[in-house]
């Protein structure tokens, strides 16, 4: 991982000596000076090593947006994202697990259909552009809530209660986004995991001892429809991480995706894209991982490997 | 003259062809949704390919615009002006063109790289294989949208870069679907008698193979068609697309910019995210409608 970052921003064209010094007129000897302090000039192995000590260290670098360490910035926008992604995503499953079931158990009845139906449209749709929608319906038209940033300004004094309440007003749509985009894949994974769980045996074992089907669909098959979603959970936080980059940048949240946007168009600002991609990679690497072995703990079919 | 003569063996093959072909039309016509979705489709492909004639360049002038910037709806402008007071109605028009052909484009370049990398991992196996599935699982976990922003970020804004980092971040799907079935194909008895006839490698896979992946692979690629037009959508939306061509994602680009949100100009950011959703729909009903025909136990009973 660490050795792809590394080439993927040191091979490939675009030099960062040029793209720091493009706009103003430059002697070879000034560009030569550039090199020499952003370490450019010594070999390329020598850089490398260079920069896996840097990483193990937590050192990313420079932003050339913001002109402050890399880890800094990233460390400032963390919270907002992780508060983000977390209501969102617990909201998702939830929600998203209850319509599977709901929807396995009543299946072929309208409200099945049309809850399939939601899935294809909330997939087809990309996440920024429902954001922009609920924007335009429930801020703009509605006034209900803001439209942007995390909190309203001047209230820094406020009571914590108030604070709070501010923050939550300015949580809820971007949340809303992000649960709306997630819901139908979970809802399609759960119904399918659900309707596969029924016709196991155990499932016609637990029927034929007499038991009611209410109490048969929540003691044997939802505990057991429920693995895929695990799964589904930890592979979707890639798919979460980067709706989080759109609807951060739509809703101004002071998080990673908005500080992803503003690396874009700042120049492109290679530093503070490495650190961010770095950040988002070990995440989503960390989450398949503890998917792994959550599942080995939850499904003892599945052994330790 | 023997007209009891067997008929060859291409004529036969082609015979067999043409049944399959009509019998999978039969039964994708039978899909309520797949028709659906192909009618769809097919109103955004012929609005590209005419896009060029219903819509006069000169309507496009940034300098020399035809209308108001930023008017709601009327009878001369039906779906508004942007800020420069262009035609909403044309620039989703010709961001059609843009939008499709760096989805196919993107597709192409997925489904050569998914097919060459899941027949070479499956036929041959063996380290390369396992190298190859390594390679393919990589590019599985990375998070794929910061994956292609840095790649477009690196390799610059025009129109084939956004089409290749698309292709280059969604072929690991096709690799392994495509890998997994010429697992099992290589084992086919026919495979072995033609290896025992002396066939080589290269004929096997073209002959005996790539035909029998060829169905999945193009299931697969309307997929990804849809996946590419979204993510093409949402690399322009970021400032990755080519700034010289009109997309559906650089119109919102262009609508966010200027704050069409806050001003309530619903009509500049409802339409093209419109198309997008019409578009991917179509491509995912379509999608389903063939997986019904390819795997048998999905159809209704």
């Amino acid at each position: 991982m660490l050795v792809l970052n590394f080439f993927l921003f040191r091979i490939l064209p675009g030099d960062p000596e040029r793209t720091l010094t493009r706009l103003q007129r430059v002697s070879p000897s000034t560009i030569d000076e550039v090199k020499k302090e952003l370490g450019l000039d010594r070999p390329l192995m020598v850089q490398f090593f260079d920069y896996l000590g840097d990483t193990a260290r937590g050192e990313l670098g420079i932003s050339y947006v913001f002109s402050r360490p890399v880890s800094e910035v990233i460390g400032a926008a963390l919270w907002p994202t992780v508060l983000l992604l977390g209501v969102a995503t617990v909201g998702a499953t939830v929600i998203g697990t209850l319509i599977g079931i709901w929807g396995a158990w009543r299946r072929g009845s309208a409200a099945d259909t049309a809850s399939l139906g939601f899935s294809l449209v909330t997939y087809a749709m990309p996440e920024f552009w429902l954001g922009m929608m609920l924007i335009l319906g429930f801020a703009v038209a509605l006034d209900w809530f803001p439209t942007s940033f995390m909190s309203t300004p001047g209230l820094a004094d406020a009571s914590a209660g108030v604070q709070l309440v501010d923050t939550l007003e300015h949580l809820f749509l971007p949340a809303l986004t992000l649960v709306l985009a997630l819901l139908g894949e979970y809802a399609l994974i759960m119904r399918s995991s659900v309707i596969e769980a029924m016709n196991e045996d155990y499932v016609t074992t637990a029927r034929a001892k007499g038991m009611r089907e209410a109490l048969v669909l929540r003691k044997h098959v939802v505990p057991n429809a429920l693995l895929p979603v695990v799964t589904l959970a930890a592979l979707n936080l890639g798919f979460i991480v980067s709706g989080a980059i759109t609807v951060e940048t739509v809703f101004s949240w002071p998080g990673l995706g908005q500080l992803t946007f503003r690396a874009i168009n700042g120049g492109p600002d290679y530093p503070l894209l490495q650190g961010l991609f770095l950040l988002f990679s070990v995440a989503v690497i960390f989450a398949n991982l503890a998917a792994d072995l959550l599942l080995g703990m939850l499904d003892p079919r599945i052994g330790r490997a | 003259m023997n007209i009891y003569a067997a008929p060859s063996a291409r004529a036969v093959r082609r015979t067999r062809r043409v049944r399959a072909f009509k019998s999978s039309a039969r039964l994708f016509a039978r899909s309520k949704m797949g028709v659906a979705g192909l009618a769809i489709l097919a109103v955004f492909v012929a609005l590209a390919l005419l896009a060029d004639v219903l819509v006069p360049e000169a309507r496009l002038s940034v300098t020399n615009a035809p209308g108001a910037p930023l008017q709601p709806p009327s009878s001369r402008f039906w779906l508004g002006t942007d800020e420069l007071g262009r035609s909403v109605l044309d620039l989703v028009i010709q961001g059609s063109q843009i939008s499709l052909l760096v989805g196919f484009l993107a597709t192409t370049i997925s489904m050569l790289i998914g097919a060459l990398i899941g027949i070479s991992a499956g036929y041959f196996g063996g380290w390369i294989g396992a190298v190859l599935m390594r390679i393919t699982d990589w590019f599985l976990v990375i998070p794929f949208l910061p994956l292609a922003i840095v790649l477009a970020a690196i390799l610059g804004r025009s129109l084939f870069v956004i089409a290749l980092v698309i292709g280059i971040v969604t072929w690991p799907g096709t690799a392994r679907v495509v890998r997994a079935q010429v697992l099992t194909l290589k084992e086919r008895p026919y495979v072995e008698r033609a290896r025992a006839l002396g066939a080589s490698n290269r004929q096997i896979i073209a002959r005996h193979i790539l035909p029998n992946v060829f169905p999945l692979i193009f299931a697969n690629t309307i997929l990804v068609v849809a996946v590419a037009i979204l993510t093409e959508t949402t690399l322009s939306f970021l400032g990755l697309g080519d700034p010289f061509s009109i997309s559906w994602g650089s119109i919102l680009e262009s609508a966010f910019a200027e704050g069409a949100i806050s001003l309530g100009a619903w009509w500049y950011l409802v339409p093209p995210g419109l198309c997008i959703v019409l578009v991917v729909l179509g491509f995912t009903m379509c999608g389903y409608a063939f997986d019904e025909i390819l795997d048998p136990r999905l159809r209704e009973r």
